[in-house]
């Protein structure tokens, strides 16, 4: 019998528990430039809404180029470009670079606006009991305007995270890198996707849940 | 004592306040009248430095307020203020409103803090509202508690700013009331106020502010009784 080679295999168990880990580095990948954006954001959002500085000038536009362009195409290009000037990053901090900068840009808007949800008279008030400016940002305007914007927020979270597909263009394995690789193998993209799907599904929802529940506690 | 000499204030090239002398002893309750626009909230702003000035002073307890060296912050908590709009903070109940800046600004710790404010809520009548937000609070009760909020920093002067001007009208009574105990109570007030009877009242004086200067002050018999200047004349019989 002549011994046949097969470049197709069938789906296996063992396939899903790599679907599992790259799961799981979409999570690290997401949780990580969504932090780092975060805390970035709300900086560049103070910096904005206070606004007096030159750097209010050149800051906006820079957010608005991060903001309009194709997060694939700055993958690219900082990927590629960035050895250049000897910063030789491999793709999954690559990915949190880009990542990172472009939720901030998004955040910086979301916290700009929940810093003028904070009306001047109610941050006379708290200054005119002997806060402090700082201690006013951090008392009044955090938990205020936070909660103001805390939607706008979860969904530039969750949308940062579905974007973090992108970081596949450089060879990060993640969810969809991970999908297209077991398509490949399987020739079963229906199937697959859909698992592919489920799990990013799998990874929104809670969040979604999570965040509705705690806005309905504080609206209660 | 707050003394303020010559005080000018501008927005932008509209001048509000066109030099105002004023001094107010301890213990003396001042009420402040005239038509809005006359400067009479500006003043108070000017008082704590919410506002800058342009040119002039002012001193409490001899500290220059708008001075460059001035710890503010610390000047600030003699000076309690109460605004028209009462700016209850909509995330924390009423005993935390009150707590907050006991803890934060002075440092109390959590139980001491809450003990202040327990004690100022009572004060104003609000002991059974402790727990409550805001949200669920009448616009004279959110009033009620600014009044506690100020007072748990232990002021030594009271500012009120037309503090009964948003509410309605059957509301306005049990902050007047409130505001009636801390001038029998002693404090040193100082109220910008459309209301001429708790004016003439509760006040040891009232000055009557026209286009950003003090036109008239005087005892609230002569003011109320016997107003010398022109615009008075014609602001009381308007309003009567």
């Amino acid at each position: 019998m002549e011994p046949t080679i097969s470049f197709f295999s069938g789906l296996q168990i063992s396939d899903l528990w790599y679907l599992m880990e790259a799961a799981w580095r979409t999570v690290l990948i997401s949780a990580l430039s969504i932090t780092i954006g975060t805390v970035l954001g709300v900086v560049f959002g103070w910096i904005l809404y206070e606004g007096r500085w030159a750097a209010a000038l050149t800051l906006g536009p820079l957010l608005d180029v991060f903001r309009s362009v194709p997060l694939i195409i700055q993958l690219v290009l900082f990927y590629n470009f960035a050895p250049i000037i000897g910063l030789n990053l491999d793709p999954f901090f690559s990915g949190v670079v880009i990542l990172g900068i472009y939720c901030a840009s998004l955040v910086a808007n979301v916290a700009r606006g929940g810093m003028e949800a904070v009306s001047r008279p109610m941050r006379r008030a708290a200054r005119s009991l002997g806060m402090s400016y700082w201690q006013d940002l951090r008392y009044i305007v955090l938990p205020i305007g936070g909660r103001a914007v805390f939607p706008s927020w979860v969904g530039v979270a969750l949308g940062v995270m579905k974007d973090s597909a992108l970081v596949s263009v450089l060879g990060y394995i993640e969810l969809l890198k991970a999908s297209q690789i077991l398509i490949t193998r399987t020739q079963e993209p229906l199937l697959i996707l859909t698992i592919a799907g489920a799990f990013y599904f799998a990874l929104s929802y809670p969040i979604s849940r999570y965040a509705a529940s705690i806005e309905k506690r504080w609206t209660s | 004592m707050i003394e303020i000499r010559g005080l000018e204030k501008y927005f932008g090239t509209l001048q509000v306040l066109k030099g105002i002398d004023l001094t107010v002893p301890k213990g003396e309750v001042l009420s402040i009248i005239g038509a809005s626009g006359s400067g009479k909230s500006t003043l108070l702003y000017c008082i704590n430095a919410l506002e800058e000035i342009q040119a002039g002073s002012v001193k409490v307890d001899g500290t220059d307020v708008h001075a460059k060296g001035t710890d503010i912050n610390a000047l600030r908590q003699k000076l309690g203020m109460v605004f028209q709009q009462w700016n209850s903070f909509p995330h924390l109940t009423a005993l935390e409103n009150v707590a907050l800046s006991p803890r934060i600004v002075k440092g109390k710790t959590k139980a001491e803090a809450r003990d202040i404010a327990a004690k100022q809520l009572e004060h104003v009548g609000l002991a059974d509202k402790l727990d409550v937000y805001p949200s669920a609070l009448s616009g004279g009760q959110q009033q009620r508690l600014a009044i506690a909020r100020a007072l748990a920093m232990e002021p030594e002067y009271m500012l009120f700013d037309e503090a009964t001007s948003a509410l309605d009208p059957e509301l306005v009574g049990e902050v007047l009331d409130t505001m009636r105990l801390l001038a029998e109570e002693g404090m040193t007030m100082i109220c910008v106020t459309h209301e001429m009877n708790f004016a003439r009242d509760v006040s040891d004086r009232v000055a009557f502010f026209h286009q950003g200067v003090i036109e008239e002050i005087d005892s609230p018999d002569k003011i109320f009784g016997a107003p010398k200047s022109e615009h008075l004349q014609k602001f009381l019989s308007n309003i009567r």
